[in-house]
């Protein structure tokens, strides 16, 4: 038996792969833990407005429409949506949307700051919406939490994960992970509900509110006080590190229990 | 597949392989070479030494690192202390195994096994031990003494009744599972956010917006605060009231495209919270169980069987949004008399529900 | 100075010899035979984690306080300042946060619970596929599976204990499932919670299962188990040498203490590692229990996720059109519940229970089993295992189907609709193809018995032929592969006797004739010299 265990397993392969397997973990886990933010408030002028207009009627219109009333079935009308759904959906590159699918990505943006608040600004004139925040609006430094917490559970965590991870939705759509998000980006989407996002108004979470729940997500930066946090995930995640780390480097060490000294 | 019938003619082969015996030992290094046997001394030595320092090093760290409010200094002192501890153990264990591979016995021993089975003897003399004293005691044999057995048996099966009726009988309160029917909603309580329990209007509840909702003055109450928020949680959503298809019977249960319903999911109870605006779907977490609420809220996928319950709503004079009544039918998973408990008009009965 | 200490240790010895006997222990134990192998130590991997989890645990209790009290949090963590939680989650974030080595415990804890039933499981696969479970040892399966079924009680009851949103969204669960159970549902359900969901004495009770009651059950079938062992020797694998009627290893003492002693040391030291880098159950990112809230990958640990995922896999319509909750006399039977989350784990647990004897009747052996199979030669045995497994971590893959979804960007619907008809599918296949790889490694060794090793040598007939030079594998090598026993399907006596009288127990008699039927039909048998001795004159 010993002579058949011995063929079947080079004595080292099962410690070589769980090491190459913590590397791996180790990396993804490191990668996950990084996080970023920036960016504040602006004010337009006419001028923006009909610069906003050229850039739309090249980059926007075939799908919304030279009016931005929108295409049936296509694209939905723009007219009211405000500049803050405008600087979402083009600051984080999910417009213009390049193929379709599930639902749209987001890329590297197209275009400038500059260029988007003169879209937004476009946009803004054909309806009254909902404005891009204040740098104020969104410093996390200004928010609680501990508030933000309760307000991110209720509302938030059932599709982003408790700490903002992200998830699953039906069909292929999902709730992205919001630590790469930057603050006024959150705050807009809660204001606009783009995609399958519902609507959180300020009538419903109020300004502060929001601004809270972006300090919330703020603290996640720190990482957890218990090392790698496996993605965030939960108990699946770690129920295979604990089959694969924890069982396999001691069943690699069983092997080696197990082989005869040479 | 079923091969090769035994032999009929004999060859001079023999009718079975034998069994070659234990393999040649094959001696260590270690076993023959002095050097070798030095070495793998050393080697063990040297991870019991690991050990030690592991030891130190856990020790050390636990006085050492001063624990803050920061997150990164907790981390710190988790990894200092933990790592000091897998050395610690990690020194000993492959010590340990390293000296049994190399300088402890590795030639194999033989033990004979023997039968599990008793001896014919020992199994007569059991038996005739119990027999004996089935004898003595009267619960066989010549003077069987029926009646001992019998009450003595009856008193033995009844007597854990004696522990288990009042012990089992006070584990589950009052035992009213009528309270699976009904909620705290009453006419005219006003809907109000779930966690601060401030009051909503209409003109709030902006199309494509989810409020997460529980019944005015939950927050105040002293006692089952959490059993009464376990029902009584509402998704309020508005839809564009062209995409609303309204239910036969419930016209005016929702208000300009505004409807509300329990939050609780009719599968096993998790709360239904995933809400895609632009499908109208709700999706439970939990099962995935999805329900469309732009169609009364019924299953378009997963394992729930029922539509969720539908909160009849209406606007107060102040532009509130208020219960017109307790939901009509429990709320929930299914129970076996859950239809028992679900009458219209059920919300005149609810008084009971609330002490 | 030697010599003091020899005499104070003879002294202390026949102090407690003349108390106990112990000597006769000592003689018996010291030298008592252990087989080396290195799936022999699965299930000491989960006897280590035990003691693991028994020394973190007494750890914990120091500081856990099981109580549903409301208490508003004041401590360091700044996400949950004057948030209100129950006494339980407050005093897990207190050891977490504020009792250095605190989290490092609860880490070291929660891991050996996962590493704890995997080893379980991992260890029962082996026993299964080598053919462990047969006479004498079906007992120590039951002890064995027993335990299994505790450890998942152990497990959840203490992933609840915190009183988190995530664990309680488990409990809810529970609730509901309980519910569903016709008749007494709930009344179970008001007996668990002590009245509806949550109540306020849920954890208090949790706990006293989870630090007294399932442990002390597990340690005292542990001892039960181990003492069978004893009892009845080690297996061992086939090999030159080993007879059902010994035992080959090396003694307990030294060699065994030192190897499994040591191994006792390695385990503690790799769950402390993963527990001192990895997080786990991070409950301060889930909060305390509220009924309200949910997050996206809500799914109980490991262990228990294969009943979610038949819970998810269940449709409450079948087809769309036949509902599976049925509602008659105006009474409700929950088949969507009852199916994946009662009845299916009771079919899986109960056949796995039973697998000993279902397997005896259709091999009709009667003897003491002590070599182990190679898992080739019981092809039908191997096949129903990996059937079973891939059963299970289909189950399990379906639990996890947002997560994989979330991960691959593909639909969960999808998944679903695959792991519908997978389920049913899936498994079979698995059976079918185990098999027919067991008997092709079967006709392999045969092949090796009967024309050797290639060595790579061309040789060059006088006659100008050209051959490759096989090389006889030598007597022990051949051994292992044609030692094992060839089982040919029950014969059984005819239907009516010679006078026409229809025999009782025939039925039994045909149900276990075409079990072993199932089993040994298609089998393929070990070479035996005769064939041997033609092959080789064929070469020559």
């Amino acid at each position: 038996m010993h002579s058949l265990a011995r063929r079947r397993y080079h004595r080292a392969a099962p410690v070589i792969l769980v090491a190459l397997l913590l590397a791996l973990v180790t990396g993804v886990a490191w990668a996950i833990s990084q996080a970023t933010s920036a960016d504040a408030a602006v004010t337009t002028t006419a001028d923006d407005v009909t610069e906003g207009q050229k850039l739309f009627a090249a980059n926007c219109a075939s799908c919304h429409g030279l009016d931005a009333t929108g295409t049936e079935g296509v694209a939905p009308s723009l007219v009211g949506v405000g500049a803050a759904a405008v600087d979402f959906q083009v600051g984080t590159g999910r417009m213009p949307m390049q193929a379709s699918g599930p639902q749209a990505i987001a890329k590297r943006t197209q275009f400038s700051q500059d260029e988007i608040n003169q879209l937004a600004a476009f946009v803004a004139s054909l309806g009254a919406g909902p404005a891009i925040p204040t740098a104020e609006q969104v410093d996390p430094a200004l928010g609680d939490a501990a508030n933000g917490m309760q307000l991110f559970r209720t509302n938030c965590a059932m599709c982003h994960g408790s700490v903002g991870g992200g998830g699953a939705l039906t069909q292929g759509k999902y709730a992205p992970n919001l630590w790469e998000t930057t603050p006024t980006h959150v705050y807009e989407a809660m204001l606009t509900g783009p995609q399958s996002m519902p609507v959180f108004n300020d009538a419903n979470i109020t300004s502060e509110g929001k601004r809270d729940i972006i300090a919330y997500l703020e603290a996640q930066d720190a990482g957890s006080p218990g090392g790698f946090r496996l993605g965030t995930i939960g108990p699946v995640a770690e129920g295979l590190w604990g089959w694969l780390i924890a069982l396999g480097l001691i069943i690699a060490s069983t092997v080696w229990i197990g082989a005869r000294s040479s | 597949m079923s091969t090769v019938d035994k032999p009929a003619e004999d060859h001079g082969a023999p009718e079975a392989f034998e069994d070659p015996g234990l393999p040649y030992h094959r001696p260590r290094r270690a076993d023959v070479d002095e050097k070798a046997e030095k070495r793998a001394e050393r080697q063990v030595a040297a991870l019991f030494g690991i050990s030690i320092v592991g030891t130190v090093v856990a020790i050390g760290a636990y006085f050492a690192i001063d624990m803050s409010e920061e997150i990164d200094s907790i981390r710190f002192a988790n990894m200092a202390i933990g790592i000091g501890i897998f050395l610690a153990m990690i020194g000993i264990g492959l010590g340990a195994i390293h000296w049994a591979k190399t300088l402890m016995r590795d030639h194999e021993m033989v033990e004979e096994r023997h039968e599990l089975r008793s001896s014919d003897e020992s199994r007569e003399g059991a038996i005739q031990n119990l027999k004996d004293g089935a004898a003595d005691s009267g619960i066989s044999g010549i003077k069987r003494r029926g009646l001992l057995v019998g009450t003595g048996v009856a008193a033995l099966l009844a007597a854990p009744l004696a522990i288990l009726v009042p012990q089992l009988g006070n584990m589950g309160a009052d035992w009213n599972t009528k309270k699976f029917a009904h909620t705290m909603w009453r006419k005219g309580m006003r809907l109000t956010r779930d966690p601060d329990g401030t009051p909503i209007k209409a003109a709030d509840v902006t199309i494509g917006s989810a409020f997460h909702v529980i019944p005015e003055g939950l927050n105040d109450l002293e006692h089952g605060l959490i059993e009464e928020k376990a029902k009584a949680v509402v998704l309020l959503l508005r839809l564009d009231p062209r995409d609303l298809k309204v239910q036969e019977g419930r016209e005016d249960w929702s208000f300009d495209g505004i409807v509300a319903y329990s939050k609780i999911c009719t599968h096993v109870g998790c709360p239904v919270a995933l809400y895609e605006q632009q499908t109208h779907h709700l999706l439970c977490p939990c099962h995935q169980s999805t329900f469309d609420v732009a169609d009364g809220a019924k299953v378009v996928f997963g394992p729930a069987k029922r539509p969720l319950p539908q909160l009849p709503i209406a606007v107060d004079d102040e532009g509130y949004i208020i219960a017109q009544s307790d939901f009509h039918e429990p709320i929930g998973p299914s129970y076996w008399t859950r239809l028992k408990n679900t009458s219209d008009g059920l919300s005149d009965s609810t008084e009971e529900s609330s002490h | 100075m030697g010599t003091r200490l020899n005499r104070a240790a003879a002294g202390t010895a026949n102090y407690v010899d003349e108390r106990t006997s112990i000597g006769g222990f000592v003689k018996f134990f010291a030298r008592k035979l252990f087989p080396d192998h290195w799936s022999f130590m699965l299930g000491e991997i989960a006897l280590y984690s035990f003691i693991i989890l028994l020394l973190s645990g007494v750890f914990l209790t120091a500081f856990f306080v099981p109580s549903m009290t409301i208490v508003t949090y004041d401590g360091p963590l700044e996400t949950m300042q004057g948030v209100e939680m129950s006494e339980a989650f407050a005093s897990t974030l207190h050891m977490s946060f504020e009792v250095p080595g605190g989290l490092l415990m609860r880490q070291i804890h929660h891991w050996a619970a996962l590493l704890f039933t995997a080893a379980i499981v991992t260890h029962m696969a082996r026993v299964f596929f080598t053919g462990a479970f047969r006479k004498p040892r079906e007992l120590n399966w039951l002890v064995g599976f027993t335990l299994m079924i505790l450890s998942l009680a152990a497990g959840f009851s203490g992933y609840s204990l915190p009183d988190d949103v995530l664990s309680g969204n488990g409990l809810r669960i529970i609730e509901g499932v309980t519910r569903s159970i016709p008749i007494l549902g709930e009344y179970i359900s008001f007996w668990i919670f002590g009245g509806e969901f949550p109540g306020e004495i849920l954890i208090p009770r949790l706990f006293t299962m989870h630090i007294l009651l399932v442990p002390g059950l597990i340690l005292a079938l542990i001892a039960l188990h181990l003492f069978l062992v004893f009892l009845h020797k080690h297996t061992q694998y086939p090999g030159g040498g080993r007879t059902h009627k010994n035992v080959v290893g090396l003694p307990l003492f030294p060699v065994y203490t030192a190897k499994a002693g040591g191994f006792f040391f390695v385990v503690f030291g790799v769950v402390a590692l993963v527990a001192a880098l990895f997080t786990i159950n991070p409950v301060w990112n889930y909060g305390p229990y509220d009924p309200s809230p949910v997050s996206a990958g809500t799914q109980p640990d490991w262990y228990i996720l294969f009943i979610d995922g038949a819970l998810r896999l269940m449709p409450g319509w079948l087809f769309d059109v036949i509902p599976m909750e049925w509602e008659f006399w105006g009474y409700t039977l929950s088949w969507n519940l009852l199916i994946p989350a009662v009845i299916l784990p009771g079919l899986f647990f109960g056949f796995l229970a039973l697998y000993p004897w279902i397997e005896a009747w259709a091999t009709g052996d009667r003897g003491e089993k002590h070599v182990l199979d190679r898992p080739r030669n019981a092809p039908v045995r191997t096949g129903l295992g990996v059937a079973l497994i891939t059963f299970y971590v289909i189950l399990v893959m379906e639990g996890s189907n947002d997560i994989i979804a979330n991960l691959f960007h593909l639909s969960l619907n999808d998944l679903t609709y695959f792991f519908r008809i997978g389920i049913f599918v899936i498994p079979v296949l698995a059976f079918w193809i185990t098999r027919r790889i067991a008997f092709g490694l079967q006709r392999k060794d045969r092949e090796l018995v009967l024309h050797g090793n290639e060595t790579g040598r061309i040789v060059r007939h006088e006659h100008g032929e050209y051959i490759e030079v096989h090389e006889p594998l030598d007597e022990q090598e051949r051994w292992l592969r044609v030692g094992y026993e060839d089982i040919a399907p029950l014969e059984i006596e005819p239907e009516f006797n010679d006078r026409g009288v229809r025999r009782k127990g025939y039925r039994w008699d045909r149900f276990k004739q075409r079990l072993s039927r199932f089993y040994f039909e298609q089998r393929i048998s070990p070479v035996t010299p005769e064939e041997l001795e033609e092959a080789q004159h064929a070469h020559h």
